[in-house]
C-alpha cells in the first residue's frame, strides 16, 4: 500500500493555468444522476457488506426501488423545465432491467456513462482480467443500449483497485469522478498511452451525503447547493471551475424534495456565464485545449 | 486477490426485477386512478402502537429495534418512554384526527393490544382500522431468522388481533418493516391484502405470494416520523415543511396523472410528544385545506384501487 494515490502530482489551485470553457463562461456545471439497481439478494464481497440487514432489507432496498418507479421520473420532469440535461451515472444493469428508463434518458440526449453493473457488485478483490471483463461488458452495454461510447467512470459504490484508471485509459475511458481533489479536471497519472483526467464530481453537494448521511432537510441542502454554486461561479473569473451536482433518483425524487430541487436548478440556470454541459462534453473540451499545456507547465 | 467467477455473473439480468414479487412499474404511466368524490389523494394517516418488553435483548437482535432496551436492566429510560406512548401518546393523535374528521389505519403489536384493551377499544368503536404490527418489538423477523418462528408469530399476533377487535384484520406492518424472503408468503397463508412494508409507490403494488396477492402499499417513505423525529431531528417547523412539501408534489402531479396516496405515519411516543403534537396537527390542517383529499384507511383505499385494476 502507498501513502498517497500516486494518480497526480500537487498542483495548488492559485498558481496553475488558466483554463477557459467555451463562451467564456465562469463555470462548467454537470448534474450527474446516479441511476442504479440493489439487488434484491446480492452475493457477498470479501470486504464489504451490501446491505444494512441481512437480506432481504426490505427497509433499504425500497426506497432504492421507489427512485427507478417515480423518482426518476419526477427527476426528469424537472430537468426538463430548466432544460438540464443529465450525464447518468448509470449501473448498466438498468438497460436491462429497466430498457424504459434508458429510453427516456437517450431520448433527452443524455450522456450514460458507468457506474459499473449493480451498486451492490463492488471492484473490491477483483483481479486485473475481471476488471478489465467488467469495463469491456459496462462499454457494450452502454453501446448496445444508446450508441453512446462510454466516456466516464464513477466506481459502482465508489469501490476502486490501484489498477482501476489504468484499465480505463486503456479502454477508451477520458474521464473518471472518483477523484475529490479538485475543483477542475486534471490530468491523471497512467501506464496507458491514453490520457485520462478526473472530473470534479462531488461528495459536497451529493444528495447522498448531504440528505443521507447528514440528513438535511430540503432546504438546507438547496441553500447547501446554492452556497456552492455562488462561490466557484465567483471564483470562475480568474479561473474557470467545474461543479457538479450528483443526485439519486431515490433521494432528490422523492415528493418531499422536488420543490427545492426545482429551485436549486431555476436559481443555477438564470445565470450568466454558466456552461450547462455533460461529464462528456467538459472532458472532451478539456483534452482537446488544456490537458497538455497543464502536463507541460506540470514539467516545467 | 481474486472473486468467484460468479461475482461477474447476473442471472437475473433481464427486464423486469431480479425477483418475482412484482413487475417493474413506471408510476407515471399508471393507468389515472379515481379516487371517491373525484379526490386527488387518498390520506391515509398510520398511528403506530408498539410494545417494547422490558427483558428484551438488545445484543440477541440482528435487526434492532429502534426504541428498544438498551441500557443495563432494568432500562427504565426506554421502557417508560415507549410505554408513554401507549398511555398518553396515542390519545393525543386520536384526539386530532377525531376533530379533523380523518379516520386511522392503527398498526398496532398485538402485544400492546393485548396488553391496553381499552386502547384498541378506542380504535374499533370509532371504526377505524386496525392493522396488525407483530406481536412486539422483540420479535423482528429477517433473511437469517427462523421461518417457523416466524409463522408462529404471525399467527398469534393475527389469531390474536382479530379475536380483540373483532375485525376481520388484512394488514400487517412487520416491526421495524422487516422481512424474512418468506414473509409474503406466510402473510398471504394468513389472509393478509397488504402490507406498508413494501413502500415502494405512490400507488398500492400487486405483489405475488403463495396463497395470493399482497399489495404493497405507500407509508411514510423517508418521511416517517421515526427518521424525522429520530434520525434527521426536525424542528417542528421543518417537520410540517416536509410533510406539505411532499403532499403538494402528490396533489399537484395528481390533476395530470391520476390519484394518489400520501401516508403519515405517527409513532404513539414520538408524534404523541406534547412538544410534537401541534405540529402534526399543523401539517394536517394545511393539507385538509387543500381541496381534492380524501381522508381515508389502507382497506377502503385498496377497495377503490383493486375495483380499477
Amino acid at each position: 500500500m502507498n501513502e498517497d494515490p500516486q494518480l497526480y502530482p500537487y498542483l495548488p489551485s492559485i498558481a496553475r493555468p488558466r483554463i477557459s470553457w467555451p463562451g467564456g463562461a465562469r463555470l462548467a456545471v454537470w448534474v450527474a444522476p446516479n441511476i442504479e439497481h440493489y439487488e434484491y439478494d446480492p452475493p457477498p464481497s470479501p470486504v464489504r457488506s451490501p446491505t444494512p440487514r441481512p437480506a432481504p432489507d426490505i427497509n433499504w432496498l425500497t426506497l432504492r426501488d421507489y427512485g427507478n418507479r417515480a423518482g426518476v421520473w419526477r427527476m426528469m420532469q424537472v430537468m426538463d423545465r430548466y432544460g438540464v440535461r443529465g450525464s447518468v451515472s448509470l449501473n448498466v444493469g438498468v438497460c436491462d432491467h429497466y430498457p424504459e428508463i434508458i429510453e427516456a434518458c437517450v431520448k433527452r440526449g443524455w450522456e450514460l456513462f458507468s457506474h459499473g453493473v449493480y451498486n451492490t457488485r463492488y471492484l473490491y478483490g477483483m483481479d486485473t482480467d475481471q476488471e478489465r471483463e467488467l469495463i469491456e461488458d459496462v462499454k457494450a452495454t452502454i453501446y448496445r443500449a444508446s450508441g453512446q461510447p462510454l466516456s466516464g467512470w464513477l466506481s459502482p459504490a465508489l469501490s476502486n483497485t490501484v489498477d482501476t484508471m489504468d484499465l480505463l485509459a486503456d479502454a477508451g475511458v477520458l474521464y473518471t469522478c472518483d477523484l475529490m481533489h479538485d475543483d477542475q479536471p486534471l490530468p491523471v497519472r497512467v501506464k496507458s498511452k491514453n490520457r485520462l483526467i478526473s472530473m470534479p464530481y462531488s461528495l459536497e453537494v451529493n444528495d447522498y451525503t448531504c440528505l443521507a448521511l447528514k440528513r438535511m432537510t430540503p432546504r438546507r441542502y438547496t441553500e447547501t447547493i446554492k452556497a456552492q454554486f455562488d462561490q466557484l461561479w465567483e471564483e470562475g473569473a480568474e479561473n474557470p471551475q467545474v461543479m457538479c451536482l450528483p443526485l439519486h433518483p431515490w433521494l432528490i425524487g422523492l415528493p418531499h424534495r422536488l420543490r427545492e430541487f426545482d429551485e436549486a436548478l431555476r436559481y443555477i440556470t438564470r445565470r450568466d456565464k454558466v456552461w450547462l454541459a455533460t461529464g462528456r462534453e467538459i472532458a472532451q473540451w478539456y483534452l482537446a485545449n488544456h490537458h497538455d499545456p497543464v502536463i507541460s507547465a506540470l514539467g516545467a | 486477490m481474486t472473486l468467484p467467477r460468479s461475482y461477474l455473473e447476473y442471472p437475473r439480468r433481464a427486464p423486469g426485477m431480479d425477483h418475482d414479487r412484482y413487475d417493474y412499474r413506471n408510476l407515471f404511466r399508471h393507468k389515472k386512478v379515481s379516487w371517491p368524490g373525484d379526490a386527488r389523494v387518498a390520506l391515509v394517516v398510520v398511528p403506530v402502537v408498539e410494545f417494547f418488553p422490558l427483558n428484551m435483548n438488545p445484543a440477541q437482535m440482528v435487526v434492532k429495534a429502534v426504541g428498544g432496551m438498551e441500557r443495563p436492566y432494568p432500562d427504565y429510560w426506554n421502557y417508560t418512554t415507549r410505554d408513554y406512548g401507549t398511555r398518553v401518546g396515542i390519545y393525543r393523535i386520536f384526539k386530532v384526527l377525531e376533530q379533523l374528521g380523518v379516520p386511522a389505519s392503527v398498526a398496532i403489536n398485538a402485544r400492546a393490544a393485548e396488553r391496553a384493551p381499552f386502547l384498541l377499544k378506542e380504535v374499533t368503536r370509532r371504526n377505524w382500522e386496525v392493522v396488525a404490527h407483530g406481536l412486539d418489538m422483540s420479535q423482528v423477523f429477517h433473511g437469517k431468522s427462523s421461518v417457523d418462528d416466524e409463522r408462529v408469530a404471525i399467527e398469534a399476533a393475527l389469531a390474536s388481533l382479530r379475536k380483540a377487535s373483532g375485525q376481520p384484520v388484512n394488514g400487517w406492518l412487520s416491526p421495524m418493516q422487516s422481512e424474512s424472503h418468506a414473509t409474503l408468503d406466510l402473510l398471504s397463508d394468513q389472509r393478509i391484502r397488504y402490507t406498508p412494508d413494501w413502500n415502494i409507490d405512490d400507488l398500492p403494488v400487486r405483489m405475488n405470494a403463495r396463497s395470493g396477492a399482497v399489495y404493497g402499499v405507500p407509508f411514510a417513505l423517508d418521511v416517517n416520523d421515526r427518521q424525522s423525529v429520530l434520525d434527521f431531528n426536525l424542528s417542528n417547523d421543518a417537520y410540517v415543511e416536509q410533510l406539505v412539501d411532499g403532499f403538494v408534489t402528490l396533489w399537484q402531479e395528481a390533476e395530470q396523472y391520476g390519484g394518489r396516496v400520501f401516508t403519515i405515519s405517527a409513532n404513539s411516543w414520538l408524534t404523541g410528544q406534547p412538544n410534537r403534537i401541534a405540529a402534526f396537527r399543523r401539517a394536517l390542517d394545511i393539507i385538509l385545506s387543500h381541496p381534492g383529499i380524501w381522508p381515508t384507511t389502507y382497506g377502503a383505499m385498496l377497495d377503490a384501487y383493486q375495483s380499477q385494476e
